[in-house]
């Protein structure tokens, strides 16, 4: 195994990896005439008017704010629920448990398109359209399966013995359950809610179709950006940027818990 | 683990089954309405039966999109597994530059995917576009917002950016889980570095390239925004996949019946070859 | 078959050891005869792992040399060493059956099929495998796991020596005392050079015919089970040997022995010229301590615990814990009882070290 050459194939690969987003943040640093004017390697007229107009243009910087809206909202309720449903499923049997706990993950092969048209209509006659809310549970679609799958791989991995020692010792369950199993379990909930993160995220379809005004994600801003003003190149390149940035930070944070999560076998 | 009968567990699962149950049983059944509906307008509604399966399933157009998006679910397929697991086995195992590697390769996975689109519709354009320009200045006839082949080119070539380091994160996974003393074992048995691959690696992997497939295969059959970004389907219908064609039928023609229709039969189609995949990948398990 | 030397091992998992601390093996030097019965025992962390990695080759020494005879080895990969080693946790090649996990290490090195059958065979017949050949290996119980890292060492007839490392922290309590009589009745057999590692004192003295006692990085004595029992050269051999350990106390050196408890007791050493300014002990296991009538060392008595043929009593002498091994029949004086040390046991350690010895 030991090949010492071994390190060049993932450098290739994060050098790869990286080329596209170079030219994203490259551009985004360009002003209109010089991408318009040609190829450039990098920019020759660095400017940071791009960022400038997404900072003080309030329909660009509250798209940002919508979307870490309803992805905030979105994680800590999918966590939240799949939390209890997920020691359900770990520990204990009940009427219809497989059956569930397959018709659940079925959900998260649920194609985005198909459901985004019945959505727009369920959520416009309850009332929610165009609210954060509405973008969160439409979410909770995909990622309350998948949270519920990674945090029972955890749970299982924890002993009974340890819900069976609180008893012992007289913890009421919700006590046990808040106060001693959800630390032991911290690592799941990361990876599960690192997940839950990045699928919403990521998503566009459900959140572009659920919202017009009051709730646009940042992502659909810079779809109607690119079809109506022309050819904003560097305005749309900056927004890209900037869309990375939160990813980059939450990665940053959990990496030591991914390769962990991974490391059960389960996404 | 002994499981303990409890019927009051559901009490726990309740508020799961609650959220889940609104969002995919009321849209489903909405769908499933729409499938054997014909309406005129003015939200009139008449019973038609099997017409929209029928006519989605015969319609060359249907059959066309599907056969696209089976050559790109498989091509990518083909693509992404040996080469994720090829990146993850050269990986160091430890040290300073792991935690590294891992977030630069976790990167694309966390970009929004219209951004994905986007970066590489600017990255691939054939006149300002890094790849673009390359490829024409080194002699290539590149162009893929008008040329099929280029077109499909990019699109793969944009999922393998996007999706393969998904892959090398969960066989890196595998990998690290297993312990030293299989590695040590095979050198105090004279194992080559092929026989360590077969005999221990990847068996030790398996079960996270099962979930790795089963990801990739769901979610390449349902891209749309990336797809919808970079090409809008086109040139013409060259890259129209299912769920592009879908959505435009959808909200773009609002043609309800077919649309629905379509949809039931696309979702059935991604149930079923999961499950497929699944007990394939699964059947040696149970020896 | 091979003499196994350490000439001046010395490793360190650091890349430029600069404190003593830094040294996981502080220097080993050791020979390990031809077909000998080992174990190396000690406790969690003192270096034993190490010590068994860089004989097999999975670690390459910061220091010293490894000789098999009078050949260097220390630069040769574990498969050109012709050794085996069995792991704590069993490691078997899942895929395979039994017969080809057996196989394998042959085959690896080109063994003609004819002659890979017949070594199989024989082998698996000797670790009770004959009748499950054609099981999937994934299927087999740890200690049926066990048993095949352990073959495949045996498959090889030029194995020079077969090292365990714990090879019995996975198996049911129940087999393992099956496991270890079918080790020592191996030993007998193959007649080859075997290693264990434990830290597991019932499981080293019933393998060993030489037990080696590490602590913290060095070696502190090498001998057979009764000399660690009766003679030990240190006071963490005392101490780690032996249930209850040996009773360390501080004491005076004296020209008859020791000054204890008021008392003078006889000793069985006496210091040596340098060693007067060290820390004086005084070690004498429970087994050589008992009650006497006439004048002894005064105690007090804190406990009493039945151990089955024995109690073990535990006294406060002098102000320390003294324990000492009474017979079921025996009486325990309820006050002014007085305690005789036996003087051909009772020895003085200077700094941990048996005393008058030297190092």
């Amino acid at each position: 195994m030991p090949q010492t050459k071994s390190w060049i194939v993932p450098t290739l690969y994060i050098f790869f990896l990286m080329l596209p987003i170079y030219w994203l943040v490259n551009m985004s640093f360009k002003t209109t005439n010089e991408i318009l004017g040609g190829f450039s390697l990098y920019p020759k007229e660095f400017t940071l008017e791009n960022y400038i107009t997404i900072f003080t243009d309030p329909t660009w910087y509250t798209g940002y704010l919508n979307s870490l809206a309803y992805v905030g909202i979105n994680t800590v309720l999918s966590v939240a629920v799949a939390l209890p449903a997920a020691y359900a499923f770990s520990r204990y049997r009940f009427i219809g448990d497989k059956h569930l706990f397959f018709w659940l993950l079925t959900n998260r092969m649920a194609p985005p398109a198909v459901f985004a048209l019945p959505f727009l209509q369920l959520y416009s006659a309850v009332g929610l359209f165009d609210t954060h809310i509405a973008v969160a549970l439409a979410h909770t679609l995909f990622n309350i399966p998948l949270a519920v799958w990674i945090l029972e791989g955890f749970m299982s991995g924890v002993p009974k013995e340890l819900d069976e020692t609180a008893y012992v010792d007289g913890h009421p369950f919700w006590s046990f359950f808040i106060k001693i199993f959800i630390p032991t379990i911290a690592a799941g909930i990361g990876v599960a809610a690192f997940f839950c993160f990045m699928f919403s995220w990521v998503e566009l379809l459900l959140a572009k179709t659920l919202t017009s005004v009051d709730a646009k994600p940042i992502a659909a801003t810079m779809t109607r950006t690119a079809s109506t003003s022309g050819y904003e190149l560097g305005l749309l390149a900056a927004a890209g940027t900037l869309t990375i940035i939160p990813g980059a930070f939450v990665i940053y944070f959990v990496r030591n818990y991914i390769a962990k999560g991974f490391a059960l076998g389960r996404v | 683990m002994n499981k303990q009968i409890n019927q009051k567990a559901w009490l726990f699962v309740l508020p799961v089954f609650i959220l889940v149950a609104f969002n995919a049983l009321i849209p489903l059944m909405t769908v499933v309405n729409y499938s054997v509906q014909e309406t005129f307008g003015d939200n009139v509604f008449f019973w038609s039966g099997l017409l929209w399966f029928q006519e989605v399933l015969t319609s060359e157009r249907f059959q066309n999109a599907l056969i696209r998006q089976l050559i790109f679910t498989f091509s990518i397929l083909a693509i992404e597994i040996p080469l994720g697991v090829a990146i993850a086995l050269t990986m160091p195992r430890k040290g300073p530059w792991v935690p590294v590697c891992l977030v630069l390769m976790a990167l694309p996975l966390l970009i929004p995917w219209n951004v994905v689109g986007a970066m590489w519709n600017i990255f691939a354009l054939p006149d300002i576009g890094l790849l673009g320009y390359t490829l024409n200045a080194l002699g290539f006839d590149y162009n893929f917002t008008s040329q099929p082949g280029d077109a499909w080119f990019t699109l793969i070539l944009m999922d393998v950016w996007h999706w393969t380091s998904l892959v090398v994160l969960l066989a890196y996974a595998g990998l690290v889980s297993i312990p030293d003393a299989f590695y040590q074992a095979a050198k105090i048995d004279g194992a080559g570095s092929w026989a360590i691959f077969r005999h221990i690696q990847l068996p030790k992997m398996k079960r996270v390239l099962t979930i790795a497939v089963l990801l990739r295969f769901m979610d390449s059959f349902m891209i749309y925004t990336e797809v919808s970004v970079l090409t809008g389907g086109g040139p013409g219908n060259s890259t129209t996949l299912l769920s592009i064609d879908l959505v435009k039928i959808a909200l773009g023609q609002f043609d309800l019946g077919p649309a629905a229709a379509m949809s039931l039969i696309y979702f059935l189609i991604i149930l079923l070859l999961s499950w497929v995949f699944y007990t394939v990948m699964m059947r040696n398990e149970d020896q | 078959m091979a003499q196994i030397t350490l000439d001046k091992i010395r490793h360190s998992y650091v890349e430029t050891p600069s404190k003593e601390e830094d040294w996981v093996l502080k220097e080993v030097d050791l020979v390990w005869e031809d077909a000998g019965a080992y174990a190396l025992l000690g406790p969690s962390g003192c270096g034993k792992t190490t010590l068994l990695n860089i004989i097999s080759g999975l670690l390459h020494p910061k220091q010293g040399r490894l000789l098999f005879d009078a050949e260097d080895v220390t630069d040769l990969s574990p498969d050109q060493r012709h050794i085996a080693q069995v792991f704590q946790f069993p490691v078997v090649y899942d895929t395979m059956t039994v017969y080809d996990n057996l196989a394998f290490p042959l085959r690896n090195r080109k063994v003609d099929e004819a002659t890979v059958d017949k070594r199989v065979r024989e082998v698996a017949d000797f670790i009770d495998m004959g009748h499950r050949l054609d099981e999937r290996a994934k299927g087999l119980t740890a200690d049926g796991k066990q048993k095949i890292s352990l073959g495949r060492g045996l498959v090889r007839e030029d194995v020079n020596v077969i090292m365990f490392d714990e090879p019995l922290t996975v198996i049911d309590p129940h087999l393992k005392w099956q496991l270890r009589s079918k080790l020592k009745e191996l030993h007998q057999r193959v007649k080859r050079t075997m290693i264990y590692v434990t830290h597991d004192q019932t499981e080293a003295l019933t393998f060993a015919d030489k037990v080696v006692v590490m602590n913290l990085g060095e070696i502190v004595q090498i001998g057979t089970p009764v000399d660690l029992f009766e003679r030990p050269h240190h006071t963490f051999v005392g101490h780690f040997i032996g249930s209850p350990g040996m009773n360390i106390l501080s004491c005076e050196p004296d020209s008859a022995g020791a000054r204890f408890a008021g008392g003078t007791v006889a000793t069985e050493n006496r210091l040596s010229a340098g060693e007067s300014g060290k820390r004086i002990e005084l070690g004498v296991r429970p087994e050589f301590v008992r009650f006497t009538a006439e004048d002894g060392l005064p105690a007090d008595i804190v406990k009493v615990s039945d151990a089955g043929r024995y109690r073990i009593v535990e006294t406060r002498c002098g102000g320390e814990t003294v324990k000492l091994l009474v017979g079921e029949g025996d009486e325990i004086p309820a006050d002014g009882a007085r305690l005789a040390f036996d003087p051909s046991n009772t020895r003085l350690y200077a700094d941990g070290w048996l005393a008058g010895e030297g190092r």
